[in-house]
């Protein structure tokens, strides 16, 4: 899963300071790895380099970094475009899944989009799978069953996910 | 059929019970010979666009076609023998007539149309043999397990040759292995006669059988072929 991608999706609500970025990514996304300082400025570092953030304050003090960053246009459009791409059906995507759902819930684009375009993807394998079953051999078939068990397991979760979206939304964007 | 060939139509849908939309401008169409999983969450309106698109439920608005016949100016008589004869139907508990057998129930649809009952049965019973069923073909639908009891309402479904399938969660009653045989053999019997098949299903692992699928949210239809 990208961290910078998903600190620019956290960026969209309104500018914040590194160390907010941390708790914020921590709190919603960091279950089991919490970010390092480290990482949240070298990767701010990158973005701003790259165009996608620019420094929208300097607070005074002592500590690392008191800079207060916003997301450029360029930054939106990289969201935008992470957000409507589905992602690559794989074994455990869900907490990249997870993450793009929130960010769209965060940033009020339609989650239930992100939803139908990564069921197409996903159904897209399937369908290939779902063929070489129907001409294949005993083991062929079982191996594509195990996939395609996989795969629907995703797709379930996502289903589930999609019926839950208005109490996401309410929890996420209180 | 339309100019870009398609079988059946719908174009703005709109149905209501009561208060609250079941279809809210859904827009749809299928090619002979396509196989289109329709999912989307439950209450959704998918129910209701199959039976819309088939002739059982009246839209409050918006247009159905098949094969260039618009189905809200034909009269009772006409849209029944268009179901009779065009349509077939699937729908997740076989649905089958207790006091007939199994083959008589397979044979019903023809005998309907005015088929002999020699006929009609010969035929009932190759499909039979095609679902792989034969040998229940004496028994009544109480005697048969589900599984079985499904396979007879697919064979029933096929026996016209129809050029639409109408199916609501055909196998959702039967576990996967059975599940996915039915899928296999109906899929397969369909795009044999060029039938286009409406398949409801929330399974993706049923849906994997559709060329493409359209899903049904707050009463509006959208089509994912494309999409991504
Ligand atoms: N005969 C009816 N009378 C009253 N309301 C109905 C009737 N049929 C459907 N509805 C309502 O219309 C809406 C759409 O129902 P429909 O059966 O089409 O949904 P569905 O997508 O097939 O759901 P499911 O996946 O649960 O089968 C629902 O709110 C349902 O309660
Ligand atoms: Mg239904």
């Amino acid at each position: 899963m990208s961290i910078g991608l998903t600190l620019l999706g956290l960026l969209e609500s309104g500018p914040r300071h590194g160390y907010d970025l941390k708790r914020a990514f921590d709190e919603r996304f960091g279950q089991n790895r919490p970010l390092h300082y480290g990482q949240v400025y070298s990767t701010m570092s990158r973005l701003l380099k790259n165009g996608l953030v620019e420094v929208d304050g300097i607070e005074h003090g002592s500590g690392p970094d008191r800079k207060r960053y916003a997301i450029t246009e360029a930054g939106v459009t990289d969201v935008a475009q992470w957000l409507s791409q589905p992602e690559a059906p794989e074994p455990y995507l869900q907490s990249t899944l997870y993450t793009k759902v929130v960010l769209a819930l965060l940033t009020g684009r339609d989650a239930n989009d992100l939803l139908d375009v990564q069921r197409s993807e996903h159904l897209r394998l399937m369908r290939d799978l779902t063929q070489q079953k129907r001409t294949g051999e005993l083991a062929d078939q079982l191996i594509c069953d195990h996939a395609l068990f996989h795969l629907e397991a995703d797709l379930r979760w996502l289903e589930l996910t999609a019926a839950r979206l208005g109490q996401l939304a309410k929890e996420v964007r209180p | 059929m339309t100019p870009d060939g398609a079988l059946l139509t719908a174009q703005d849908l709109r149905k209501a019970y009561g208060p609250t939309p079941a279809l809210d401008g859904a827009d749809f169409s299928i090619h002979p010979g396509e196989v289109v999983a329709v999912m989307g969450p439950s209450g959704s309106g998918k129910s209701t666009l199959l039976h819309c698109l088939a002739g059982i439920v009246r839209p409050d608005s918006g247009s159905v076609r098949f094969d260039g016949r618009e189905l809200s100016q034909m009269g009772d008589a006409e849209r029944s023998a268009l179901r009779r004869g065009e349509f077939g139907f699937v729908f997740q508990f076989g649905q089958l007539v207790p006091e007939l057998t199994c083959v008589e129930n397979v044979a019903l649809p023809l005998r309907l149309t005015g088929v002999k009952r020699k006929d009609a049965e010969g035929r009932a019973l190759e499909w039979l043999e095609r679902l792989e069923v034969a040998e229940v073909g004496g028994k009544r639908p109480g005697q048969v397990s589900g599984g079985q009891g499904q396979r007879v309402a697919v064979a029933r479904s096929l026996v016209t040759s129809p050029r639409v399938l109408f199916a609501d969660e055909p196998t959702g009653a039967l576990d996967s292995l059975n599940g996915e045989r039915v899928m296999e053999l109906f899929t397969q019997a369909a795009r044999e006669t060029r039938a286009a098949v409406v398949l409801v299903t929330h399974e993706a692992r049923v849906a994997a059988y559709s060329d493409r699928e359209v899903v049904v949210r707050d009463g509006k239809a959208r089509d994912m072929a494309g999409a991504v």
